[in-house]
């Protein structure tokens, strides 16, 4: 298999003028190419620490990671980076919403508007495309923070527990929705959540970090032996229950 | 058109009403005090020397209107007024991203503002004088002194309120600080910066009339002066 994200025992300490808090200590793992991987852990973990370090936006005290084989630093491989809340801008209509990323980065071109366009049509926004972001529903508006990420074409998706800003109804369809469109598009990804069952139902791969400072328990590889492996489908089968109660029992052990 | 049922009509001649009245209230009071100075001065009870009357002042103003000097020193005020304004608004913002691209920056400013904010701008007014000159130049800083420290504070203000989330948004874009700035922060601020526009025009107005008073030849501010001194 081939690696598209190797972390090797990372440490990240947090400063303030009342002390240091050690957030991660010694985190190693790796990403396969088209792997979704869930990472869990209980909350203020240091989990979405290790999504910042990945994304090299703060740089880890020590330990090393390396995305395609390179360094983060030298690497040019794109990282999309989906955060807890949609962050769209209401003074932007959700087309040029979507085109952020693109003008961001100097990519805006006839290929890539065109892609925007179409990204937009396949995943049902085509209609909102001149509307403002508060005219959506919630799913609808992460959907289409989805897509400000997936027009930059990236190789590796970190999500930030996406969906914890909606409600339970909406989190579940939104939750499968995405789940598919990631598969779809075949993108490795990264998600970071505190919701056992939202781990269960999208990944390939569960890591469990212990409380903190964040270290890796133990990493449960998820096999279903379903025909249409879909994470509604997950949910209503055998596995997922033995899967949930596996993690539970884990995360709690110390207790 | 839709049928309206009549509890919709009720209210919306209820509304109606309520206008009406708010509407009428207005313009009445403007009247009645204007009746009311103008009565009082004609039966003794004020005296129009001091206090005027306004039959005066409407003919006075029709006086300068016809032999046109109303107009120089309008003109002169709101010259001074705009460019004092304009100035403002375009060192306020600058100054403001200064501060927000450097944290030390606004950390060692931020007391020196405070204190330049507080100061009594008018009595400083002669002082400028002194250093500048009985010219324009003296008119449009004392103008842009009333406004400018207050705005550069509240702008500044309202630039790191920013939510930190769509910021981080940025980085995550791999945009830079100044993508940050121009993507975020400003279209963010947009509608405080119109607001502390509409304020500062007014301070810019305050500050303009203040400068006339001690350094000028016309203006409204020149105007005020000579009047008092000369009882007309």
């Amino acid at each position: 298999m081939e690696q598209v994200l190797e972390l090797k025992n990372i440490h990240y300490t947090y400063h303030t003028l009342d002390g240091e808090t050690p957030a991660l200590t010694d985190i190693s793992f790796s990403l396969n190419k088209g792997e979704f991987v869930a990472i869990v852990g209980p909350s203020g973990c240091g989990k979405s620490t290790l999504l910042s370090l990945i994304a090299g936006l703060i740089t880890p005290e020590r330990g090393l990671i390396k995305i395609n084989g390179k360094y983060l630093r030298e690497s040019t491989t794109n990282i999309g980076y989906m955060l807890q809340h949609d962050e769209l801008f209401e003074w932007r209509t959700i087309y040029h919403n979507v085109l952020l990323g693109l003008e961001v980065q100097h990519m805006l071109s006839a290929k890539t508007r065109a892609r925007a366009h179409e990204l937009l049509d396949i995943y049902g926004l085509k209609n909102f495309e001149k509307s403002h972001p508060s005219e959506l529903s919630g799913g609808m508006r992460q959907r289409a923070a989805l897509i400000r990420t997936l027009v930059l074409e990236p190789d590796i998706l970190l999500l930030d527990e996406p969906f914890s800003a909606l409600d339970y109804q909406t989190r579940l369809t939104v939750g499968d929705d995405i789940g598919q469109i990631i598969r779809q598009e075949e993108k490795s990804a990264l998600l970071v959540t505190h919701d056992l069952s939202e781990a269960v139902s999208l990944a390939d791969r569960v890591i469990i970090l212990s409380g903190r400072p964040a270290a890796i328990r133990q990493t449960i590889p998820l096999i279903f032996s379903l025909e249409q492996d879909t994470p509604l489908n997950r949910r209503n089968s055998p596995e997922f229950k033995n899967y949930f109660n596996l993690i539970w029992k884990e995360l709690n052990c110390d207790e | 058109m839709n049928e309206f049922s009549k509890e919709q009509l009720n209210f919306l001649k209820g509304q109606k009403k309520h206008r009406r009245i708010v509407n009428i209230s207005r313009v009445l009071i403007l009247f009645s005090f204007l009746f009311l100075w103008e009565f009082s001065a004609n039966v003794g009870w004020i005296d129009s020397f001091i206090f005027s009357s306004p039959s005066k002042i409407a003919l006075c103003f029709w006086e300068m209107v016809t032999d046109r000097s109303i107009f120089l020193h309008i003109g002169v005020t709101l010259y001074e007024t705009i460019i004092s304004f304009i100035l403002v608004i375009l060192i306020s913002v600058l100054a403001a991203v200064c501060l927000w691209f450097s944290k030390k920056l606004s950390e060692i400013l931020d007391p020196y503002l405070v204190v330049l904010n507080s100061l009594p701008k008018s009595a400083l007014a002669p002082l400028l004088i002194v250093w500048l000159g009985a010219n324009r130049m003296t008119i449009i800083v004392a103008g842009m002194s009333v406004a400018i420290f207050g705005s550069i504070l509240s702008l500044y203000t309202n630039f790191i309120t920013v939510d930190p989330g769509k910021i981080k948004l940025i980085y995550t874009l791999q945009g830079s600080r100044l993508q940050a700035l121009t993507k975020v922060v400003l279209p963010h601020s947009l509608p405080a910066i119109i607001s502390n526009m509409k304020v500062n025009i007014g301070l810019c107005l305050v500050g303009v009339i203040i400068g006339e008073f001690l350094a000028a030849r016309n203006g409204l501010g020149y105007l005020i002066i000579y009047s008092s001194q000369v009882f007309s």
